[in-house]
């Protein structure tokens, strides 16, 4: 450097920020997280099954099933964009699963060739066909989020009428390739299938687990990697980032493909569990998803979320549910409360802003 | 450092541009010399942002010659007179708001620390590095604050320290002082002095009167399109300045 560094620079006018005041213990994932700790210590007075085995194993099952989603739709918030379309993704990718997965063991289809046994070849191969059936699921979401990343980045389109049309589109041609019927997994490998999605291991669903492991990464590529950096600064100051010199498109294109892959992947898993995709599955789920993603602590305005906070949306979301239930309050209830639950958890925190 | 012995860090000679039937700069001849700094000064459609533009690399120019350290250059995007070492520090500063002081003063240029086939960012070495800039603008802030919590001149040294970063030889300023208090002013004018001790051409563009004459070595007043005066501070005043900018005197 030119200069010499003189002595570290003293704070003599700059006060430190305390650690409760920064941070986790400053965001409304925080409080949300408190909310819960006390909402689960309220239920397990009201409840006595509440903390049963059975009952958690079922309220990590249920969570789970909406959750990997959150986590991809948190990415698209970050970065000030919304993605409207993942309750249809989830059905689409699921249907064109099971298509698959059914139509390459069927000994009649035009499409495989016969071993001499009478299976297809591709069956004679265990998971064959459950890999190659999952990776078309994949496929299809992976190509509905280029689209709504290339209408939004590229075009310039608005995220909400980009993904409100995409909604549309992958829930019609669900209906189209399957004349309205749904479908179901089937042939020899539909039983690794069901072990993967709805199994458990030592008594952990199989779902909960994938979503430990996809949060993990997730926070990883968040904040310490420079993808997770642009996209956070891409939902602070869009300019910025641009004169900065972030590739903004590829950006943008990259979290609406990852928010499709993570709906289609839930969408695969919730059949396993339904043991079937039906062509109305998963409708409306976007916004139980975007709502978890919002109580959570995502911002909708950008620049602020992560995975603990879709996680601990998802989860609150749950118990609440749950807890009407043991509690024998009428379930027609509890979408009124979902939406009480959304308005509380933001206005809490434009109070806490506004004081400091 | 003497003009005689150095050769200019920007040189310009004869830059036009029209946009259309619209002649924006006419025959701009103009040189920045390194740890000099510049005053530019005009009205509105003068044709003070034009000028900046083109020489940031986000305008090409219709006719005139642009020399960088003696070089001839030609950028066709802001990132090519940034790899040059031009930097401009934008009138909103182009900070994100909810990231801290180091993780904009590094935004898209993050070190990483390879762990195979993975890179991760090297948060440690990002502070230790925007700690010691802002030791050099002599700055009171803090790498890991957020940038939403800070004061109008914190802001300023984490948008000038982000130029230092890739050590610029030329940093042009686009009305640093027009949003901050006074108190703030005063520290903004210090940065650029820092600037100005580390051998950096600076090219200030202002309306604020007091802080060109505060700075700047020499002010160059643009009107119409045209450079009408191009004065060392010390032979000019205050009121000759305003008169060029207005029209009321036509050159100087």
């Amino acid at each position: 450097m030119a200069m010499p560094m003189e002595s570290p620079i003293s704070f003599t006018n700059v006060g430190k920020i305390r650690w409760w005041q920064r941070g986790i213990f400053a965001s409304q994932t925080g409080y949300v997280l408190l909310a819960l700790a006390v909402l689960l210590v309220i239920m397990h007075f009201a409840s006595p099954y509440f903390f049963s085995q059975g009952n958690m194993q079922n309220v990590a099952k249920n969570f789970s099933f909406i959750a990997i989603a959150t986590l991809g739709v948190t990415f698209v918030i970050i970065t000030g964009g919304i993605d409207l379309s993942v309750g249809s993704m989830m059905c689409f990718s699921a249907m064109i699963t099971s298509m698959v997965m059914t139509e390459l063991s069927a000994p009649g289809s035009p499409l495989v060739h016969m071993a001499a046994d009478g299976k297809t070849v591709l069956a004679n191969v265990p998971g064959l066909i459950l890999l190659i059936s999952i990776l078309a699921g994949l496929g299809v979401a992976l190509i509905a989020g280029l689209f709504n990343g290339f209408c939004i980045a590229v075009l310039g389109l608005s995220p909400f009428v980009t993904t409100l049309g995409m909604l549309s589109i992958v829930r019609g041609l669900g209906y189209v390739v399957s004349n309205g019927r749904g479908s179901f997994p089937g042939g020899p490998d539909a039983d690794y299938f069901y072990a993967l999605t709805s199994g458990d291991v030592l008594g952990v669903p199989a779902p909960f687990i994938y979503l430990v492991i996809l949060a993990l990464t997730m926070a990883v590529v968040l904040h310490h990697t420079s993808f997770g950096r642009h996209v956070f600064a891409l939902g602070g100051n869009e300019k910025a980032a641009e004169l900065t010199g972030i590739p903004v498109v590829r950006v943008k294109i990259e979290v609406y493909v990852i928010c499709a892959l993570a709906a289609g992947l839930q969408g695969i898993i919730i059949s396993g569990w339904l043991g079937s995709a039906p062509a109305n599955m998963a409708t409306s789920y976007e916004l139980n998803v975007i709502a978890a993603a919002v109580i959570g602590g995502a911002n909708l305005a950008g620049g602020i979320g992560g995975p603990l906070g879709a996680i601990v949306g998802c989860v609150l979301l749950e118990v609440i549910r749950n807890g009407l239930v043991l509690a024998q309050v009428s379930s027609y209830w509890q979408q009124a409360l979902v939406g009480v639950i959304i308005i509380l958890a933001v206005l809490v925190d434009r109070v806490r802003s506004r004081m400091t | 450092m003497t003009k005689a012995d150095a050769t200019p860090v920007l040189e310009l000679t004869g830059i036009g541009k029209e946009f259309g039937a619209i002649r924006a700069l006419h025959d701009v001849d103009m040189q920045v010399w390194p740890g000099e700094v510049v005053g530019l000064m005009g009205d509105n459609g003068a044709g003070k942002s034009t000028l900046v533009k083109i020489i940031a690399g986000n305008f090409r120019p219709t006719h005139g010659e642009m020399r960088f350290a003696g070089s001839a250059v030609h950028f066709y995007r802001p990132v090519d007179a940034r790899a040059v070492g031009i930097e401009v520090v934008y009138q909103d500063l182009a900070l994100a708001d909810n990231l801290s002081a180091a993780a904009n003063v590094f935004l898209g240029r993050e070190l990483k620390r390879r762990f195979g086939p993975i890179a991760l960012l090297d948060h440690k070495a990002m502070a230790a590095r925007a700690l010691e800039l802002f030791g050099e603008l002599r700055s009171e802030t803090r790498p890991d604050d957020l940038v939403k919590q800070m004061s109008g001149g914190q802001r300023q040294a984490v948008a000038i320290a982000r130029t230092r970063l890739s050590n610029a030889r030329l940093v042009m300023m686009d009305e640093p002082t027009a949003a901050i208090s006074v108190r703030q002013v005063e520290q903004v004018l210090g940065l650029i002095h820092r600037l100005k001790e580390q051998g950096v051409a600076v090219m200030l563009i202002s309306h604020r009167m007091p802080d060109v004459f505060a700075v700047c070595d020499r002010v160059v007043v643009m009107r119409r399109g045209e450079k009408r005066a191009d004065k060392p501070i010390h032979q000019t005043s205050p009121e000759e300045v305003t008169a060029l900018i207005t029209g009321a005197k036509e050159a100087a």
